[in-house]
């Protein structure tokens, strides 16, 4: 193994398990090549019918083998029950070294962890939050984890990067010829869109529900045309846990006053008066009151956007029915009155990780966005971004949307300038996750930074009464207050690999040293 | 000598403070034992932190633990210093933190339109107390700080003072009573620290002021302080309320005089209501006696942060009676009330005509200058000039018109 100083200045291996890497090139440098991959053939005479009688017979019906991927979705968020079932199943079956390859991981599913431990599971491509992170961060798993962006997670597996041997879609209503969607059920969760790749272009597609309707489920997600096998389970999740928490509106005034602030960039800068006006915001509690500002603004102001990509909350989908927005182009719902919208609304459309964000394509959504606000656990010098690992070295965060969004036309960063002690901004981030080319503005409570390349928006913000400060103003701020933390130590062991969503390694993580 | 021979200092769990656990001993060295939010980015430097504390003031031979939730430094100092002096007799009035910010001279005429109060033992909230725009910060000894907690607040009132940047807000400590064992005791540990204004709590008469100037200057003086200290008498008693003007004209440094409707009301044994109606006549001769004597005046606090209505209402009434501002006690009531006493347009637009007008008429070498058929008399101008001054500053227009 090699190590090359990539063009974010990490230093990257040229290859991990036998697999070959390509160094990171820049943010638009590597466009691909060569040609997507296919799912097997497969003909109708073979599906007469697709109901199995339980999660065990379809699992059996996929010949599983020791070192195959499986993966499933995380639109049931921190209520999701199907992950740990399956992986607790392969256990079962006394199968080995699986790999794992969810669109996202939430505390949830902490029993993972155990069979890590225990040799079922190898490692994890896709995501991983909390306790797989801090398993991950220990150097628990036997081979190189991948992190992706879910724009990049669709790339790797279109691009054959990720093959999945098989798809585990839990599926709030499905049909018994397959078609399924989140559009209602116990389960509800309005989108479902983070597992159509896998619903393409896996070798076994199991769609998992628990709330079997009459076929034509319609509105479909998934099609049946693309699934193997169709199973019931009691529940697929718990649904307080599936819609809550992320969507309170946060009461910290100085989390209140970064969001003004988010939303007075977007206003002094004239995005919002130019055609074509739209953004992206996500379900935080800054990005939830950025939300509240914005539409204050464009109330006053007689305007109204194009569309809004969601993760959609019951904020975004009250701007939608006031006519604040157009559109709301959805991959997420964080609530109930977003599920609600997404099934009555015809404005509200389900979108998936192909539309909103791959990068091997002819166009996305996150592209055509005028603006995004998302948050970070740490911003540099550089303007490099950090949604991964904590300044103390711990892996604790997916990738999410995060670097795909990053190429709206003025991405916003809000951060706090200290979270307690620990400064979010930093001489230089702990893990790139997205390259400071991307990132347009920085926002804090303290002082907003604009990238000096964007000449015009600092043209635009001239004589606005926004604090603006240079970066390194705010650095020295956080400096003189809070003092320079100790860096983590690391082992040589790279755990995993941050994956840029060209397919290019832009940073890894290495295993904390205790 | 019967004395304690342990404490606790600080709030634990509580976000940017920490909890200090100390115990003397007749012998041995200073051991100290430190969990911590942030243990392995910052585990040393906390320590080091306490240890330098404890050699400043002198300390040998004690046992520490410390809980942090993400301290600075100048919190932990705080803490540490507020345990040691009491279990031990540290003469010394001085202890670290260095001085950070930077001085700034303020004006006795300046923007009074919102004071932000905030707890004196709260780390956190005195630290962003200066980024939400409110005109004056109020660091509070008095009410928000329980008595066993004084001398620890005092403390980190004064390390904040020295560490934190207020920008351009004039940084004002509200002191316990001098009739109480605290308030000669706030003064003496604060003042070094440079706040720009002591707020004088249940001031009744012209003898409760000079008392404060008198060791206000003394401090200054042994201290060298080159900025004399404004004092700030909070009215609210009944007493207090009818001896107004005296109170605002006992000493030079008087800025304002601020209106308490919380004690007024208990002193007056009547209720608080929404609309106030039980302090209007209070609230005018408050005004009244503090424009006799040419100084601001501050109404009161209004309590219910979730009812901005009734809060913008509270601060038109004060404008009217002649209120400079309010006193806020949350960042979402600083917008609201810096909208209401902000001039108008049309105040704006009026005030330029009579400055135009006015200089018109002494260009021309005459002494009356008219609008209409209105004389514009020295009153009038002297209004006209200072709507336009707060305009300015407001940045509502630029200097040149």
């Amino acid at each position: 193994m090699k190590m090359i100083r990539n063009a974010a200045g990490r230093m990257v291996p040229d290859e991990i398990d036998g697999k070959k890497l390509k160094p990171f090139k820049g943010a638009h440098e590597d466009h691909g090549g060569g040609r997507k991959i296919g799912p097997p053939i497969r003909a109708i005479a073979d599906y007469k019918t697709k109901i199995r009688s339980s999660l065990d017979e379809a699992i059996d019906d996929c010949n599983l083998k020791n070192g195959m991927t499986v993966s499933f979705h995380h639109h049931l968020r921190n209520g999701d029950h199907l992950g740990n079932m399956v992986v607790d199943k392969l256990a079962e079956r006394g199968l080995k070294d699986m790999v794992v390859a969810p669109s996202a991981l939430f505390p949830v599913h902490e029993p993972i962890v155990k069979h890590i431990e225990n040799g079922v599971v190898s490692h994890i491509e896709g995501s991983m939050n909390g306790p797989v992170g801090k398993a991950c961060s220990l150097g628990k798993m036997n081979k190189t984890c991948v992190l992706r962006s879910h724009g990049g997670r669709y790339r790797a597996i279109q691009d054959g990067d990720l093959h999945i041997d098989a798809a585990f879609i839990a599926a709030p209503v499905a049909d018994p010829h397959g078609n399924a969607s989140g559009r209602g059920g116990p389960s509800a969760c309005g989108v479902l869109g983070y597992s159509l790749a896998d619903s393409l272009y896996a070798d076994n597609v199991i769609v998992v529900t628990d709330n079997l309707v009459p076929f034509p489920n319609y509105p479909w997600t998934i099609r049946g045309g693309n699934v193997d096998h169709v199973c019931q389970v009691e529940n697929l999740g718990d649904p307080e846990k599936i819609l809550s928490g992320t969507t309170r509106l946060t009461r910290s005034p100085t989390r209140l006053l970064i969001a003004q602030y988010a939303a007075r960039v977007i206003e002094d800068t004239g995005i919002m008066n130019e055609p074509e006006f739209s953004f992206q915001a996500g379900a935080g509690g800054i990005s939830l009151a950025f939300l509240k500002y914005l539409a204050e603004i464009m109330r006053k102001q007689g305007v109204k956007a194009d569309f809004a990509r969601g993760g959609s909350t019951k904020f975004m989908v009250d701007m939608l029915q006031e006519g604040l927005i157009d559109y709301i182009l959805d991959l997420q719902c964080f609530d109930i009155p977003a599920v609600e919208s997404v099934i009555k609304n015809p404005r509200h459309i389900e979108s998936d990780p192909f539309t909103s964000y791959n990068y091997h394509t002819k166009g996305n959504l996150a592209t055509r966005a005028k603006a995004a606000v998302l948050g970070a656990t740490e911003v540099d010098l550089d303007f490099n971004v950090n949604v991964n690992t904590h300044s103390d070295g711990w892996l604790l965060h997916g990738t999410g949307g995060f670097t795909d969004v990053c190429d709206s036309g003025c991405t916003i960063i809000t951060v706090p300038l200290l979270r307690g002690r620990v400064s979010s901004i930093v001489d230089s981030v702990t893990t790139v996750t997205s390259p400071g080319e991307l990132i347009d503005v920085i926002v804090t409570e303290r002082g907003i930074a604009v990238n000096p390349k964007r000449k015009d928006l600092i043209e635009n913000l001239k004589g606005s009464d926004l604090p603006l400060k240079p970066i390194e103003e705010l650095r020295q701020m956080a400096v003189d207050i809070a003092g320079t933390p100790k860096k983590p130590e690391y082992e040589d062991r790279i755990v995993p690999l941050i994956e840029y969503r060209d397919g290019t390694i832009i940073d890894t993580v290495k295993q904390l040293k205790l | 000598m019967n004395r304690i021979m342990k404490t606790l200092t600080g709030r634990e769990g509580k976000k940017n403070d920490l909890l200090v656990k100390m115990e003397a001993k007749k012998s041995g060295s200073v051991s100290v034992s430190i969990e911590s939010k942030v243990m392995s980015m910052y585990g040393d430097q906390i320590e080091a932190t306490v240890r330098e504390t404890l050699k400043t003031l002198g300390v040998k031979h004690c046992r520490v633990e410390v809980s942090d939730n993400g301290a600075f430094d100048y919190v932990i100092q705080a803490r540490v210093e507020a345990a040691a002096r009491r279990l031990y007799d540290i003469e010394e009035p001085g202890c670290l933190p260095e001085r950070k910010v930077p001085r700034r001279k303020p004006g006795k005429e300046r923007l009074r339109r919102t004071r932000l109060y905030m707890p004196g033992n709260n780390p956190s909230l005195m630290y962003n107390g200066g980024i939400f725009g409110a005109d004056c910060v109020i660091l509070d000894l008095e009410d928000s700080v329980a008595p066993a907690q004084k001398d620890a607040a005092r403390i980190l009132v004064r390390n904040t003072l020295l560490s934190v940047d207020f920008g351009e807000a004039e940084k004002i400590v509200r002191i316990n009573p001098l009739s109480s064992r605290y308030g000669r005791c706030d003064i003496e540990t604060v003042l070094p620290a440079g706040p720009d204004t002591i707020l004088i709590p249940k001031s009744e008469n012209a003898r409760d002021i000079r008392d404060v100037e008198e060791i206000t200057g003394e401090i200054e003086q042994r201290e060298g302080l080159k900025n004399k200290t404004f004092l700030m008498p909070l009215i609210e008693t009944a007493a207090g309320v009818l001896s107004a003007r005296e109170i605002a004209e006992a000493s030079g440094r008087v800025v304002a005089l601020c209106f308490g409707a919380e004690d007024f009301t208990a002193d007056m044994g009547v209720s608080r209501t929404r609309s106030g109606k039980e302090s209007f006549v209070a609230r005018s001769l408050l005004v009244i006696g503090a424009r006799a004597a040419g100084v601001q005046a501050i109404d009161t606090v209004f309590s219910d942060i979730k009812d901005t209505e009734g809060l913008i209402e509270s601060a038109r009434e004060a404008k009217d009676l002649g209120f400079a501002g309010k006193g806020v006690i949350h960042p979402s009531q600083i917008e609201p009330v810096h909208d209401v006493f902000a001039p108008g347009i049309e105040e704006i637009e009026y005030a330029r005509k009579v400055v135009s007008a006015i200089d018109e008429a002494r260009e021309k070498g005459s002494g009356v200058a008219t609008i209409g058929r209105k004389m514009i008399d020295a009153p009038i101008e002297k209004r006209a000039r200072k709507v336009l001054s707060i305009a300015e500053t407001l940045g509502l227009i630029d200097k040149t018109g």
